[in-house]
């Protein structure tokens, strides 16, 4: 919990999402869902909210487009003041949001039309735009199709469909591709890229780490309630205490273990020279009966990664363990998120 | 696309631009709320309708026809059903419809989302499900004459009061349905039901007119904190002939009505506005 928000100061858009001290407290909780919330995103922008379940992401989704108030602090869609003036922030918001919640009265088409209507498209220019859309998103033949039959990857492309129906200036996806299959992920994901070539400012929450580093301009990585960090992904990754990662799967040598839970290995690679953090031993799982592989990162600094590489490796032969696998990685946003918080993402 | 980065939150072309788009938003859904209705037509009827007329049916004809009940009783009856059917019908579809709405699918969340303060889409609501039940008790009428043949007695002299009366009843059974079904808990929805339709419906006056309980008096004032009382003792004046019976004054029912409305109206939008918005 060290670094404060960093402003970003590098970008040169006016402001399409301005979030000014949000704070927001639900009724007969202990603690804020979102506290004390403050970034900019720029226009055209895609940025992500990085953080996993209850860390506060859908709250501020809610917030920013109009389904819940704030306790403290303020909010602005391209300049319209989401809890003052809602009427006016919801005409330039879009949101696909975590759960489908298509209108299960209506039929695929009349969703988009109607959506259309509700924000005031013109008649002639409604049935022309979902046509448009669902010819885009591979929906073509589905107009007449009522949505309980449609699998949840489709629902997800019509919940797309609708968002874009009113030519919202920001757009809002909460956790887009979670429960998608690889497939259609990759569809979204072109879909997303496509919409932001266009100039929408999008904004993200995820907790896939890939989807943040590949689609996002910059991410905030949130944990309870707070903005941890935010810049760029790039940018992320260098905050980690060592450019380089090394995972290592051992099996502790017979001697290992024998002063009472005594951790030799993690000890040797701790006296390397160069290694700057040591996390482990994580047990994996499988393999019954025979003693089990253990997988420790190892973090550290320089820019000789060879070299670090070998003297691990040495490290951990030399307290008798046995070395089955050894892989060197660039860190991940996931890795500047355990150690920002101390907890994986996926827990 | 290019008015985006102004901003000018209470400028007069900015509020009528709130009000053209909130109004254009309203219109699309009533469209939306008749297309749906239009399509649910046949079981919207079949759920609304079945049950009341089995009632005139084995009340008003068959205990007649076997002598357990006089002749009479159907044309008391009638009016109580006509109420009823008014005031539950509306009830029953807010109730529903917000069971789905506040529940899992959250289908609306699109209409939440459009350009237009939120408690207009309660009033959509209310209106729409208005509608549903002034058409219900409208189809009463030439089913009840079927049904009663000969027995059937409508006063035809007071039919713009006889309208009155229904929006008025069909108003309330919506504002209600609106306010239980916000302030109920969605798992308990089910016992609204049991818990406050049925015994609003017995001692609501639907089944006996109210002069007739002077007999069982803390049951006569007990009737009278129940508002479908006044909305079927009103139509019961307008609909029965005049000689034939005697109701709560027209004044004292119309206070009645337009104070509970006055009440539940408010409410339950505020309550509807507090569920949506978290």
């Amino acid at each position: 919990m060290t670094a404060a928000p960093v402003a970003a100061t590098d970008h040169h858009y006016p402001s399409a999402i301005r979030v000014d001290h949000l704070t927001k407290r639900y009724p007969r909780r202990p603690v804020n869902a979102v506290d004390d919330v403050s970034f900019e995103v720029g226009r055209g922008e895609t940025f992500g909210l990085l953080g996993p379940n209850g860390a506060g992401k859908t709250t501020l989704v809610d917030i920013l487009t109009t389904a819940a108030l704030p306790t403290a602090g303020r909010a602005t869609l391209a300049g319209a003041d989401v809890g003052a003036d809602p009427i006016c922030a919801r005409k330039r918001l879009g949101v696909l949001p975590q759960r489908p919640n298509l209108d299960l009265s209506l039929r695929l088409g009349e969703i988009l039309t109607y959506h259309a209507a509700y924000h005031g498209v013109p008649r002639g220019l409604r049935k022309a735009r979902a046509t448009e859309l669902l010819q885009e998103l591979g929906l073509a033949d589905r107009a007449q199709d009522r949505i309980i039959f449609l699998s949840g990857g489709l629902q997800q492309r019509v919940l797309l469909a609708r968002a874009l129906m009113h030519d919202p200036q920001v757009l809002f996806l909460d956790e887009p591709t979670t429960n998608l299959d690889p497939q259609s992920r990759l569809f979204l994901w072109d879909r997303i890229r496509a919409l932001s070539q266009r100039g929408v400012t999008v904004l993200l929450t995820t907790h896939d780490m890939e989807e943040a580093e590949r689609l996002c301009d910059r991410v905030a990585i949130m944990d309870r309630g707070r903005i941890v960090a935010l810049d760029t992904p790039e940018r992320l990754q260098r905050l980690m205490p060592g450019a380089t990662r090394l995972e290592l799967h051992v099996t502790p040598g017979d001697g290992a273990q024998s002063p009472a839970g005594a951790d030799l290995v993690g000890d040797a690679l701790r006296r390397v020279p160069g290694i700057t953090q040591v996390e482990g031993p994580a047990r994996e799982s499988g393999g019954d009966g025979a003693p089990r592989p253990t997988v420790y990162r190892v973090y550290g600094d320089g820019d000789d990664a060879g070299k670090l590489l070998a003297n691990a490796a040495q490290a951990v032969v030399g307290t008798g363990a046995t070395l089955h696998d050894l892989r060197l990685a660039r860190s991940t946003l996931e890795d500047v998120y355990i150690h920002l918080t101390g907890r994986t993402l996926r827990a | 696309m290019s008015t985006s980065t102004r901003s000018a939150p209470h400028s007069g072309s900015h509020s009528r631009d709130h009000l053209a788009a909130a109004l254009e938003a309203f219109v699309a859904i009533i469209g939306r709320d008749l297309l749906v209705t239009r399509r649910e037509a046949f079981s919207f009827l079949v759920q609304t309708l079945v049950q009341p007329l089995f009632f005139l049916f084995v009340f008003g004809k068959v205990l007649p026809g076997i002598g357990v009940a006089t002749a009479e009783f159907s044309v008391l009856l009638l009016p109580g059903i006509v109420a009823f059917t008014a005031f539950v019908t509306p009830l029953q579809s807010i109730a529903t419809d917000l069971g789905r709405d506040l529940g899992f699918t959250r289908e609306i969340d699109d209409r939440l989302l459009a350009p237009l303060p939120t408690y207009l889409v309660a009033v959509e609501k209310m209106l729409l499900a208005a509608l549903r039940g002034l058409v219900a008790a409208a189809l009463a009428f030439p089913c009840a004459a079927l049904i009663l043949g000969s027995g059937y007695d409508v006063r035809t002299d007071v039919v713009g009061p006889l309208i009155g009366l229904l929006v008025l009843t069909a108003m309330l059974g919506a504002s209600l349905g609106l306010l239980l079904g916000t302030l109920v808990p969605l798992t308990r929805l089910p016992l609204l039901f049991s818990l406050v339709v049925t015994p609003l419906l017995f001692t609501g006056c639907t089944y006996y007119p109210w002069a007739a309980l002077s007999g069982v008096r803390w049951f006569q004032v007990l009737t009278l904190f129940n508002p479908l009382t006044y909305a079927a003792e009103g139509l019961r004046w307008a609909m029965m002939p005049p000689s034939r019976v005697s109701t709560l004054a027209t004044g004292w029912v119309l206070a009645a009505l337009t104070a509970a409305l006055v009440a539940a109206i408010p409410w339950g939008l505020r309550q509807f506005q507090r569920r949506v918005i978290r």
